[in-house]
Parts: structure tokens; sequence; C-alpha cells
């Protein structure tokens, strides 16, 4: 039954896209769907800045928003509470040194990115784009990485330099 | 090290190392004379020898068979152990009994798992896997679609990259075999290979990584390099002949064999094609590991090689001098287990252990070893080769290399990750077992 309908819809595919066209052999039970559909769920972003929506935001907005939406469990200003400080972090001078974003993130995007598709913990993905650059630029600001003044947006936010950047070994490069 | 041994033992069988290690083919050349007396490993006490009269049980007809059938109310105290019980705001870790089953495959109540943000009650019917990005046909497939598509099975290990994160303590920590080494299980796996969807995309040559996301709150994310993708990637529908556990990624999981467990996605509803890394959290912070230099690993991607003995282990007393089997797990992100050496003296010697077949890339190798304990302290390890010619490093090795902590850890922490040396357990004349370095 099963290697039937598989047949007879390969056979299909083929008179429909005619001799020579390169069908893969499968199914092809997938249902196209248009980027625009997808966009709701793609919230990729890569550490070249590629994904990172419009708008942006400061410190300043930042530290607003913080104070109500995060500091009940990242602390005041961000130095801890029940959950891992976002401010702050000492040297990496042993094997298993806290990671802080100060310390060892490689990347700001990472910031950006976590923050949209991971937090509030109890109401993920329900920040604006524009509270997530403020909130990414009041962390930033805080860890001292930008200026006060400084606002994040698609353009600003990948070019921040992190200060552990280099840090890192590729531990097997054959794998990728 | 080479050792001047009694090459047989007073029964006659032919010792391989110090300490009593017997042949591997001690027990099959011997017969049942001996066979019967080895001596199991268990919590449960033996009854007095008394006359043989029925139980209850055998005097009246049992209970009801049950449509989803559970196991004996005297196996129940078998369980894993949670890190996060009261389901607070971080993850919670559930780790595999090694010491109490037996065999090479984890049942799928006992299989560990780890969420970083509580198990997602998803219903299958509404679960959308996506592919997209650099592809050539963006495609959405449903749980029902998927099933449709012709399915491989195969037997894999996952393990968490951060699974015996106590043993970069400094000293040894006082634990069982399930708080040390509980985060690995094996199962086998039914699912679509992930090139066949590939196929279907059509894939832009630009395209190097896949960036996979789950369903779960977090949207957990992480960067997969196309060639793994393409090599013996699965999207995994069933765990050991079921549908996942909700833990293990219900009803979907990204099964990246061999690979640090992170990486095999739950959940997982997002495939993006692209052409560099996403640098996520959970690639560039948690699962980058920090080197004595200061330095970090990123993107350590294989479970390496590595053995540990269960069988005796913490919390499994020998009781009484005498036979045993001594026997444990190993495998390899590289591929087959190819020689397993077992020492009863803390390394000074070795004997070749029995692998029990079928040796699977990627999956649990059974090792047994027959010991005849003479009553005194002894230490155990095991040490694990593969295929690739890898091996286990000694402690002093991977110390030289990776490091240990300055303090004494919580046995719960995580100080570093990627642990793959040896494990020590010492035996003392009263036949309790404690885990030592050695």
């Amino acid at each position: 039954m099963f290697t039937r309908r598989v047949s007879i819809s390969a056979a299909a595919l083929a008179f429909v896209f005619g001799a020579g066209t390169a069908v893969a052999e499968g199914p092809n039970l997938g249902r196209p769907i248009d980027p625009a559909d997808i966009a709701p769920w793609d919230i990729s972003i890569l550490p070249d800045g590629t994904g990172l929506p419009p708008g942006g935001g400061t410190p300043a907005q930042g530290e607003r928003i913080f104070a109500q939406k995060c500091g009940m469990c990242h602390g005041e200003k961000g130095k801890g509470g029940v959950a891992a400080p976002v401010v702050g972090g000492g040297p990496i001078d042993r094997i298993e040194a806290p990671k802080t974003i100060a310390n060892f993130w490689g990347y700001s995007t990472t910031v950006f990115d976590f923050i949209r598709r991971a937090m509030p913990w109890q109401q993920p993905r329900s920040l604006t784009d524009n509270e997530v650059y403020a909130l990414t630029a009041y962390i930033l600001a805080e860890n001292k990485l930008i200026g006060q003044n400084d606002s994040m947006n698609a353009e600003t936010l990948p070019k921040v330099r992190m200060p552990n950047r280099d840090g890192f070994i590729i531990r097997f490069p054959d794998k990728i | 090290m080479a050792m001047t041994l009694d090459r047989q033992d007073s029964e006659g069988l032919e010792v391989v190392a110090g300490n009593g290690l017997l042949d591997r083919r001690a027990f099959l050349r011997s017969g049942a004379a001996v066979a019967g007396t080895v001596m199991g490993y268990t919590f449960v006490r033996s009854a007095a020898a008394a006359p043989l009269a029925d139980d209850p049980w055998s005097l009246g007809p049992g209970g009801l068979s049950r449509p989803y059938q559970l196991r004996s109310r005297f196996e129940e105290k078998i369980a894993r152990t949670l890190s996060n019980p009261n389901g607070e705001p971080r993850t919670s870790h559930a780790r595999t009994p090694h010491h109490l089953i037996n065999g090479t495959i984890t049942p799928n109540g006992l299989h560990f798992t780890i969420v970083h943000s509580g198990t997602p009650d998803i219903d299958p019917d509404k679960h959308r896997l996506v592919i997209h990005g650099l592809v050539k046909q963006p495609l959405v497939f449903t749980l029902d679609t998927l099933a449709r598509y012709p399915m491989v099975s195969r037997f894999s290990f996952v393990e968490c990259g951060g699974n015996s994160a106590p043993m970069f303590s400094k000293e040894p920590i006082q634990a069982s075999v399930q708080a040390l080494h509980g985060l690995v299980s094996c199962s086998e796996w039914t699912g679509v290979r992930l090139s066949t969807l590939l196929d279907e995309t059509g894939i832009d040559p630009k395209a190097k990584w896949i960036v996979a996301e789950g369903a779960d709150s977090l949207a957990l994310s992480r960067s997969v390099p196309v060639k793994k993708a393409l090599d013996d990637a699965m999207i995994a529908l069933y765990q050991n002949g079921e549908r996942l556990m909700p833990g293990n990624g219900y009803p979907m999981r990204l099964l990246l064999p061999g690979y640090e467990g992170n990486m095999n996605v739950k959940f997982l509803r997002r495939l993006k094609l692209v052409e560099q890394p996403a640098m996520s959290y959970y690639e560039t912070r948690t699962y980058s590991q920090i080197l004595p230099n200061g330095k970090a690993f990123r993107f350590y991607f294989l479970q390496e090689v590595k053995s540990f003995i269960t069988h005796p282990s913490p919390g499994l007393e020998l009781r009484g001098p005498g036979f045993y089997e001594i026997s444990g797990i190993a495998y390899s992100g590289n591929g087959r287990i190819s020689k397993v050496m077992v020492s009863a003296d803390g390394g000074k010697s070795w004997g070749e252990a029995a692998l029990q077949a079928p040796v699977l890339s990627k999956a649990f190798t059974r090792f047994r070893m027959p010991w005849r304990w003479d009553g005194g302290p002894a230490v155990l390890q095991s040490r694990a080769w593969d295929e690739g010619g890898n091996v286990q490093p000694t402690r002093a090795q991977f110390v030289a290399e990776r490091g240990e902590t300055r303090n004494i850890p919580p046995v719960l922490g995580f100080p570093n990750q990627h642990y793959n040396s040896l494990t020590s357990w010492a035996v003392d004349g009263k036949g309790e077992v404690r885990h030592v370095y050695a």
C-alpha cells in the first residue's frame, strides 16, 4: 500500500516536471512555505549581524525595562540573584571560573539573540525588538563594553567587540 | 606494566593480570561449575537456606495485564536522580542509574534528560518542522508526513558534554556511578535521515552550517556543520520502538550520533542553513570549555572514547571473597570500541575484557571481566580504545592537558566538560567500594 503510493507520486512528479528534471528521490511530502510565513519563527542572528531586525534602543531605556522585567531574577543592576549575574565577572583564572558576558562571551550579537529567544523566563518572546535592543544596550553599558549613550541597532551592535573574542580554540577544525 | 603473575589461580583458571583478574574466556571454557560460583552485585538480601515452599503468588491466579505495562513494584526504587525536583527556574538534570541496570540499552524511563526550562507539553498534531535558509525550496513537515518517509534505525548513545564533570575535582568526590556518569544513555533511535529531507529542499553550496532550534520556551539553538548533517544525522521519531519520551524531545529531535548531547536539539522545529555558525548562547558560553591557560575550546562536538565500570561501583558491595564479574560500558563518538582493558591493581597490570556482541559504532558496548576477589584491597579501572586508535587518557595525561579544579566542586556542579579519562573504584577488605584517583 505504502510502496504503491510512493511509486504513483514519483511517476506523477516525473510526468509534471518531464524527463531530465532533477527530482530528488523520496516521497516529496514537505509542503513548500514562503519565507514570509517563516518570519515569525525566524529569529536566528549571526555574529556578523545577519538577521538583526529594524529598531534600536539605549542603555537608559534598557535600565527601566531591566528593573521591571529582569531584575527580580538577575538582581539589581544585573549583579545576580536567583539567576546568573549579567554584569561583571572575575578573571578566567581557573578551569571552573564562572563565565560571564564581560569575561567570556565572544560576540555581542549573542546577547541580543538569547534575550530575544529566551527571556523573560516566564514570558519568552514577549519583548519587542526595541526592548531587546535597549536591554542589550543596558547590559553592554553596565559591563563598560559600550558608552552610556550608545544606541544599539542592527548597524552598531555587531561592531561591539567583546573582550574575549579571540579567547577560543576550535577543538576539531576537521569536523567543520 | 609487566608483572610476574601466577598463571593459574587456586581453581585452575588462567590469571591475566594482578589481584585476581582472570582470562576473559575463563567462564566460557570452564563451564557451569565455575559460573555457578559467580556472585552477583545486588541490594537484595539473599534468603537464608530453608526448605523450598510455594509462595502465595504461586497458589492463585495473578493480576491483570495493563494496556501499557509497568515494571514490578519491587523495582520502583530503580530510578533517575533529579537535580531540580520542584521545577525551580533553572536547568533540570535526571541521571541514569548505570549501577542498577545492565546490558547496553537504557530503558526509556531511565534515559537521562536535561531540560533547561522544563519539558514542553507538545501536541504532535500541531508540531511543525521547517527547513529554510540557504536551500532551493523551503519546506515544512508535519509529524504525519515525516512518518511516511523511508526510515532508518540505529543504536546510538547520547551523552551530555557535562557528563562526568565531578571528575574535574582535584579530590575524588564520593558519589555513585549514577552521580558521576549518569548523563549518558543509549537507545535504538528510529527516524528519517536528515540528508533525505535536505535532498528535497536542495542545498545552496554556500551553506556550511545548520542552525537547529527547538520548540521549548528557550527556543534552544545550536549550530551544526552541514558535513555532519549529510553524514549520519537523523530526525528521530522513535526511541526503543516507541515515540520519543517527552524529556528526550517528543515529538522529534535531531540525532547527531557521537556528538555532544546539547547539539541533538530536542522538540526540533526549525533548521536554517547558513554560511556561518550562529554563536548561540549554548555553543559560545555553556558548552565552551575553559582550559588551564585561560583559553577555551569551542565546537568540541565529539564525545570521545570513554569507559567506566558499573559493577561493582559505589553502593554495590561485594559480599565476601570469591568470583565476581566486573562489567561496565564503553563508547566512542568516533566509532566502534575495539578494546577494553581492565585493571584490579590500580593500573599496574591489565587484562583484556570480553566485549559483548554486537559491538556497534557510537553505541554502548558492554565489557565483562571475570575476577576472583581474594578479599584484599583492590583498585578497579577500565580503559577503552576505539577503532580509530583513540584511547582513553590516563588521569595524569588528562589533567596535564585539561586541568583540575582549584576547590572541590559540588557533586551536581559543572566545573568543566568533556571528561573522558579513567574512573577508579577502590574495594576495601569489607567489600565496600569507594571512588579514588589512581
